[in-house]
């Protein structure tokens, strides 16, 4: 393995920093700019969507199964087994929905964006893209920040409502909970506070997703290995940053909102 | 001796326009990660005219290609293409020059998820303001004029490579730009395969009169373009009856440690008594 010298390393981080903050900021700005381009925006936001939502149906369903699940015999022990609603509702909404949904993806779409784009550096057809006088950020990567943004926010819902399902499943199959009760209690602990925070979070992972995957594309070298390499740190750096972001967002809205 | 064929005659320049020039390097160099590739090299296209870029690998002959299209900024030196200093301008400003310049990549660089309409159709249909039936046109003539009018459902990974660096050529002069750039057309193609696709370049030329850049490093493509013409009524390519090869609008310009050691007609690089451009053309 080549070494590399610490001042190397740190203009090669400030240099990353800089290239992926002027991505970012791009794809922003480019939707006050012309072209723009909304049928490139419907097709990602169905390759991303619907494409994504059987795993997310899947994840959001089974995290809400596990959740109450593992709930039930802490609650059990201390006989308050009727809040299970509340605890799966307000663990999915405010949490477990986004991230999951988030990361997973993260996993799907951050590595499809990085190789998507990888192969098409390597190729030249990003250059060929500039030399027919189209701008690969305004074509490419515009419309996936926003579809994925978009879509994301639409897919973590869904992740809820199926964790809830599957929490209700549980209580109701396993547990042998009343089925209306296990929803009014879902229902009437959340606060707007709750899903507001829920809701927040998607759109800011959806930009993390597509702007990683996109930056890590876009700046691919070194021939099909170089896009393998791309696609890994895609999914690796997208899923980090989710988490530390959700950390900071989580902090920021409980601040705001006034939680203890 | 036979008269020139009237396609040559036609490319005499008799205006004063016609002696200006499209693109114009001037003491350009640039370097990648710290390896100096062009060293202070200057030239010139004038308009009409084809120049042959000859070179060893890595010497630089792409990056001129990519530098003249403002794809890379030289560390130092000016770059104008059709009047305009592209090492000055801004990415934006850029892709209006792009727009009436054309270039075939070493790979094709088709766009591999679009068919070849959609392909040859790129810079119209990002034009947005032209009928479809238009560009239907207008992708039929220039898919005939490559002899392919029949690959336009078909996808890239469909075709030969020869049939892509065609469908290449197609894509870059559906818009009929005034400056063609082909870098390596006919690398790592068949000497049948190749002679199809110097025969479209010297169309260009003797037909469209189109000034262009062309990076090889196959000599004798070079000299194929500096012997023959387009004849319009044979819809071939045919060689030059004796004592008309001065007037093809055709330069040679070789690349060495990043300088350029020879800018000049068929004729002087044949006469040239250089120890290393003799080795290179024997």
């Amino acid at each position: 393995m080549e070494l590399i010298s610490p001042t190397e390393f740190a203009k090669e981080t400030v240099q990353t920093v800089e290239d992926y903050s002027l991505l970012a900021g791009q794809s922003i700005a480019n939707l006050f700019r012309h072209p723009r381009y909304f049928a490139d925006m419907l097709q990602q936001a169905d390759l991303i969507g619907v494409g994504s939502l059987p795993i997310v149906v899947l994840t959001g369903f089974f995290t809400g199964a596990v959740l109450a699940l593992n709930s039930s015999t802490t609650l059990q022990r201390f006989g308050s087994l009727s809040l299970l609603g509340q605890l799966v509702s307000v663990g999915m909404v405010r949490e477990l929905g986004p991230v999951l949904t988030g990361l997973m993806v993260a996993g799907r779409n951050s590595s499809g964006m990085a190789s998507e784009l990888g192969s098409m550096v390597v190729t030249e057809q990003i250059d060929a893209m500039r030399a027919l006088g189209t701008d690969p950020a305004k074509k490419l990567i515009t419309p996936r920040v926003v579809s994925t943004v978009f879509m994301l926010f639409f897919l973590t819902i869904i992740s809820d409502l199926l964790g809830l399902f599957g929490g209700g499943a549980v209580a109701r199959a396993l547990l042998g909970m009343d089925w209306h009760q296990y929803w009014s209690t879902a229902w009437q602990a959340l606060t707007f506070q709750d899903v507001f925070m829920g809701l927040v979070k998607p759109l800011l992972f959806g930009f993390i997703i597509s702007t990683v995957g996109c930056y890590y594309g876009i700046s691919a070298r070194g021939g099909t290995q170089g896009v393998g390499r791309a696609t890994t740190q895609a999914v690796v750096a997208s899923s980090v940053f989710i988490l530390l972001v959700d950390f900071f967002a989580t902090k920021f809205l409980m601040a705001i909102f006034g939680y203890h | 001796m036979a008269a020139p064929p009237s396609a040559i005659l036609e490319r005499v320049p008799s205006e004063p326009q016609a002696a200006g020039k499209v693109i114009v390097f001037e003491n350009v160099s640039i370097a990648f990660e710290d390896k100096p590739v062009l060293n202070g090299i200057s030239f010139c296209l004038p308009k009409g005219e084809s120049k042959a870029i000859f070179g060893v690998a890595g010497s630089g002959k792409s990056t001129i290609l990519k530098l003249a299209l403002g794809l890379l900024k030289p560390d130092s030196g000016h770059i104008y293409v059709l009047g305009e200093d592209v090492t000055q301008m801004s990415e934006d400003a850029l892709f209006e020059i792009r727009r009436k310049v054309g270039i075939v990549f070493q790979e094709s660089a088709l766009f591999d998820s679009l068919t070849v309409r959609e392909n040859v159709a790129f810079r119209l249909l990002e034009e947005g303001d032209i009928s479809d039936d238009e560009i239907e046109k207008r992708v039929r003539e220039a898919l005939s004029f490559v002899e392919l009018e029949n690959t336009v459902d078909k996808f890239p990974a469909e075709l030969s490579g020869g049939m892509r660096r065609r469908v290449a050529i197609a894509r870059a002069i559906i818009t009929q730009p005034e400056v063609l750039l082909y870098d390596s057309p006919t690398g790592g193609l068949d000497p049948v395969t190749s002679t199809t696709i110097v025969q479209l370049i010297v169309k260009q030329r003797d037909v469209y009169k189109t000034s262009s850049l062309l990076v090889t490093h196959r000599l004798q493509d070079a000299f194929i373009m500096a012997t023959h013409y387009f004849d319009r009524k044979a819809n071939e390519m045919r060689p030059l009856p004796p004592g008309t090869r001065s007037e093809v609008p055709m330069a040679f310009l070789i690349l060495r440690d990043g300088k350029v050691i020879f800018d000049g007609d068929a004729h002087e690089l044949a006469q040239s008594k250089d120890e290393y451009i003799r080795e290179y053309i024997s």
